[in-house]
C-alpha cells in the first residue's frame, strides 16, 4: 500500500441503522443496517435501477441527508457537519465517476481533470505535499488511463465516450481523495471496453489507496473486486421509490 | 467563489449566440429608455428656451398663456393691439435696456409674418442663448430702403425653396394657409427676400420676418380690414407717408438687471392710461409645458415596458438554458459546490449579461447621439447635448440595475431548486 490517505486507519465508509424516506414519500426508500468498506476495499454494489443505489450514493456524498442513523466517511460522521462543510468534505474525499455526462463540455479534458482541485483546498495541499503541481498529476493520471496529449487538451464534448469516462475518473482520482463512488460508470461504453475501464480504475484505486465503491446492475463486471454485496440483501426497506 | 466565476465566464462563452442575442435586447431596449429620456429632456428643455434672454413678453391685458400662446408662438390672436405711446413709454423706463416691438396679423401661405425692427435679430435668443443665426442673406435694412425687404424663417425657406432675391406676396389676415380660405393678397406691394434664418427649432423657423414700417406701408391704403376702393397708393410712393407704427401686437422687453424684473412687471401692469400685461416667458413656458408634457410621461412609461420585455426575454433564455444546463450543475455538486455557489454562478450570470446590455446600451445611444444630433439640430432645431449621463439617467440606469437584479434571482433560485433536489444524479 502507498501513502495513508486521510483516515487510513478507520473506515472508508460505515454506515449503521441508516433510514432514509424522500420528502413526500410514504414508505422509506432505504433501510440498511450495517455497511462497511475498509479503508482501501473495492466493493462491488450491485443493484438493480429502482433499488435504491442512486440514494445511497447521494446519503454517502453527503448530498442528502438521513432520517435516522449515522454514515461516517473516514471516520467522519456527515451528520456533524453543516450543510456547508459536507460539500467542502466531498470536494476534499470522494470522487465521483458518473455513467455519462461527467465533464462540463465547455472544458478542455485538462481543465475538466483540475476542476476538482480548484474545488478542494486539500487536494491542492495533497498534491503539494507529495511534491507534484496539478498540471503535472493530471498528467500522469491521463497517460495512466490511455489518454494522449493531444486529446487531454481537447474540450471535452469532443471526446469519445470512452475517452470522456477516462477523463471522469482521473478527476476522480486527482489529489488522492479516500475513496471513489462510481455510478454504473461503464454502462455507456461497448461491453468490450467495459471490462477494460473497471480494470482501469481498480488499478488506479488500488495505485492511490482509495477505497472504491463501485455500483452496478451487471454481475459480470464484479469479478476483480475485493468483495461483492446486493443491495437488495442488505436493503430492509418494504417497498422502493421507482426510478430512484 | 473564484472558481465559479471563471467557470460562469467559460459557460457564458460556450453559449455565445444565444447570450449575444440577449445581451442585444437588452442593449436596445436600455438605449431606447435612455434615448427617450433625453429626447424627452432635450425637448422640454428647448421648449423651455423657445424664447431666452427676454425678460418680459409685453401685450394687451389678458392671461399669461394666452399673450405667450400669440406673441411667442404665433397661436390664436390677440385682442387687442398695443399703443405706439405705451411701447415708448416702456422703452423709457430706466430700467429697460431694449424693447423689440411685434406686430401680427399678417401671412404668407399659411406661415405667420411678424413686423419688427433689425433688433429683434440682435436680442431674440432660443435655447441656452443662442442668437438667430443667418444661413443665406442678412437682415431687412432701415427705413427708406427696407421698407419692402423680409427674411424667411428656416421653416419657410424649406418649405417653399425660398432663397435671397425671390419677390413674395404677403396676404391680409393670419388664419387659413395655401389651400385654407383665401384673404386679400398685398399683391400691388410685393416683398424682396434679402436672408434666410439657420434653424432654431422655435415658432420663428416658421415666420416671415419685415420691418415695422413694411406692416405699415401695406396697410396705408387699406381700412378696417380691406382695401379703401378707389385709393391706391403706389410702393414707390408711401415713402412720402409717415410709415411710423400707431400700434402693435405685443413687445420683447431686455432689463439691464434681472432683479429689476419683478418691479418692472408690476410697473407695465399698473401702467396709467393703457390695460397691459406683463409676463415672465420662462415662467408661463412651464405653465404651458405641464399642459402639453403629458405625452413625454407616455413615451417614457412605454420604454420602461420595453426594459421590462427585454430583461424577461434574458430571464427566460437563462431559465430556458438551466434545463440543458441541469447536469453541469449536478457534476459542480458533486465536485462540491454548494447549493449557494450554484445560486450565485447563475445570479452573477444574469447580472453579468444585465450589465453588459446596460454598457452597450449606452454604448449605442452615445453612438447614436454623435451620429444623429447634427441631423436632428438641422432637421429639428432639437438639441441633443452629448455629454455624461445626467442624474435622472443614472436614476433610470440604476432602476434598470435594480430590476435586472430581481431578474436574475429567478434562474439562481431555480438552479438552487435543482441543485437541492437532484442531488448528485439527473432527475428528469
Amino acid at each position: 500500500m502507498p501513502e495513508a490517505s486521510p483516515g487510513a486507519d478507520c473506515a472508508a465508509v460505515a454506515v449503521g441503522g441508516l433510514r432514509y424516506r424522500w420528502p413526500k414519500a410514504d414508505v422509506d426508500c432505504l433501510a440498511i443496517d450495517d455497511l462497511t468498506l475498509a479503508a482501501g476495499e473495492r466493493v462491488f454494489l450491485r443493484g438493480p435501477s429502482g433499488s435504491g443505489k442512486t440514494t445511497l450514493l447521494s446519503l454517502v456524498g453527503g448530498v442528502i441527508q438521513p432520517q435516522a442513523g449515522g454514515i461516517c466517511v473516514a471516520g467522519q460522521p456527515l451528520s456533524r457537519l453543516s450543510a456547508g462543510a459536507r460539500d467542502r468534505f466531498r470536494a476534499d474525499n470522494i470522487g465521483f465517476v458518473f455513467q455519462l455526462f461527467n465533464l462540463l463540455p465547455y472544458l478542455s479534458a485538462r481543465d475538466n481533470i483540475l476542476l476538482a482541485c480548484r474545488f478542494s483546498a486539500a487536494r491542492r495541499a495533497r498534491l503539494r505535499a507529495a511534491g507534484v503541481t496539478a498540471q503535472a498529476e493530471a498528467g500522469r493520471l491521463a497517460a495512466r488511463l490511455d489518454l494522449d496529449a493531444e486529446a487531454l487538451e481537447r474540450p471535452a464534448a469532443e471526446l469519445s465516450v470512452g475517452q470522456q469516462q477516462r477523463v471522469a475518473a482521473a478527476r476522480a482520482l486527482i489529489g488522492r481523495p479516500g475513496l471513489i463512488i462510481a455510478d454504473e460508470p461503464t454502462s455507456a461504453l461497448d461491453a468490450d471496453r467495459q471490462q477494460a475501464f473497471v480494470d482501469l480504475l481498480l488499478g488506479e484505486c488500488a495505485a492511490s489507496g482509495a477505497a472504491l465503491l463501485f455500483v452496478s446492475h451487471d454481475l459480470r463486471l464484479a469479478a476483480h473486486f475485493d468483495r461483492v454485496l446486493d443491495l437488495a440483501q442488505i436493503n430492509h426497506a418494504t417497498a422502493v421509490e421507482a426510478g430512484a | 467563489m473564484t472558481p465559479m466565476l471563471a467557470l460562469s465566464l467559460r459557460s457564458i462563452g460556450n453559449r455565445r449566440l444565444s447570450v449575444a442575442l440577449t445581451v442585444i435586447a437588452v442593449a436596445l431596449s436600455v438605449a431606447l429608455l435612455l434615448g427617450v429620456e433625453r429626447l424627452r429632456n432635450d425637448a422640454r428643455e428647448g421648449f423651455a428656451q423657445t424664447i431666452s434672454g427676454t425678460d418680459l413678453v409685453v401685450g394687451a391685458r389678458g392671461g399669461a398663456v394666452q399673450l405667450l400662446l400669440y406673441s411667442v408662438f404665433h397661436i390664436g390672436n390677440a385682442s387687442n393691439n398695443v399703443s405706439w405711446q405705451s411701447m415708448q413709454r416702456i422703452a423709457a423706463l430706466p430700467q429697460v435696456k431694449w424693447l423689440v416691438p411685434i406686430s401680427l396679423g399678417d401671412s404668407h401661405r399659411g406661415m405667420r409674418v411678424v413686423g419688427t425692427t433689425a433688433d429683434f435679430f440682435a436680442h431674440y435668443r432660443h435655447g441656452a442663448g443662442r442668437a438667430l443665426a443667418f444661413a443665406q442673406g442678412r437682415a431687412f435694412a432701415a427705413v427708406p430702403d427696407g421698407i419692402f425687404e423680409a427674411v424667411v424663417g428656416a421653416e419657410v425657406a424649406a418649405r417653399f425653396g425660398y432663397r435671397p432675391g425671390q419677390r413674395i406676396v404677403l396676404s391680409h389676415g393670419s388664419l387659413g394657409g395655401e389651400g385654407g380660405p383665401r384673404f386679400a393678397d398685398h399683391a400691388d406691394k410685393p416683398f424682396t427676400i434679402v436672408g434666410a434664418l439657420a434653424r432654431t427649432g422655435t415658432p420663428v423657423d416658421r415666420s416671415v420676418l419685415v420691418g415695422l414700417e413694411g406692416i405699415e406701408a401695406i396697410h396705408i391704403d387699406w381700412h378696417g380690414g380691406a382695401p379703401i376702393p378707389g385709393l391706391s397708393i403706389a410702393p414707390e410712393q408711401v415713402r412720402k407717408f409717415d410709415l411710423s407704427p400707431k400700434s402693435v401686437t405685443a413687445a420683447l422687453v431686455g432689463l439691464d438687471s434681472r432683479i429689476a424684473v419683478f418691479r418692472v412687471q408690476r410697473q407695465i401692469n399698473t401702467m396709467a392710461g393703457e390695460p397691459l400685461t406683463a409676463i415672465l416667458p420662462g415662467a408661463t413656458l412651464q405653465e404651458l409645458w405641464s399642459l402639453v408634457g403629458m405625452a413625454e410621461r407616455a413615451l417614457l412609461a412605454v420604454s420602461a415596458l420595453v426594459v421590462a420585455v427585454g430583461l424577461a426575454g434574458l430571464v427566460a433564455v437563462v431559465v430556458a438554458s438551466l434545463g440543458e444546463r441541469r447536469r453541469e450543475l449536478a457534476i459542480l455538486r458533486a465536485l462540491g459546490a454548494s447549493p449557494l455557489q450554484i445560486f450565485a454562478l447563475l445570479a452573477f450570470e444574469s447580472l453579468l449579461l444585465s450589465l453588459a446590455g446596460i454598457v452597450l446600451g449606452l454604448g449605442l445611444l452615445y453612438g447614436a447621439v454623435a451620429v444623429a444630433a447634427p441631423w436632428l439640430a438641422a432637421q429639428y432645431g432639437l438639441n441633443l447635448v452629448p455629454g455624461w449621463p445626467s442624474a435622472g439617467e443614472w436614476r433610470l440606469l440604476g432602476v434598470v440595475l435594480g430590476a435586472s437584479l430581481a431578474a436574475s434571482l429567478v434562474p439562481a433560485w431555480r438552479a438552487y431548486r435543482y441543485s437541492l433536489a437532484d442531488g448528485l444524479t439527473i432527475r428528469i
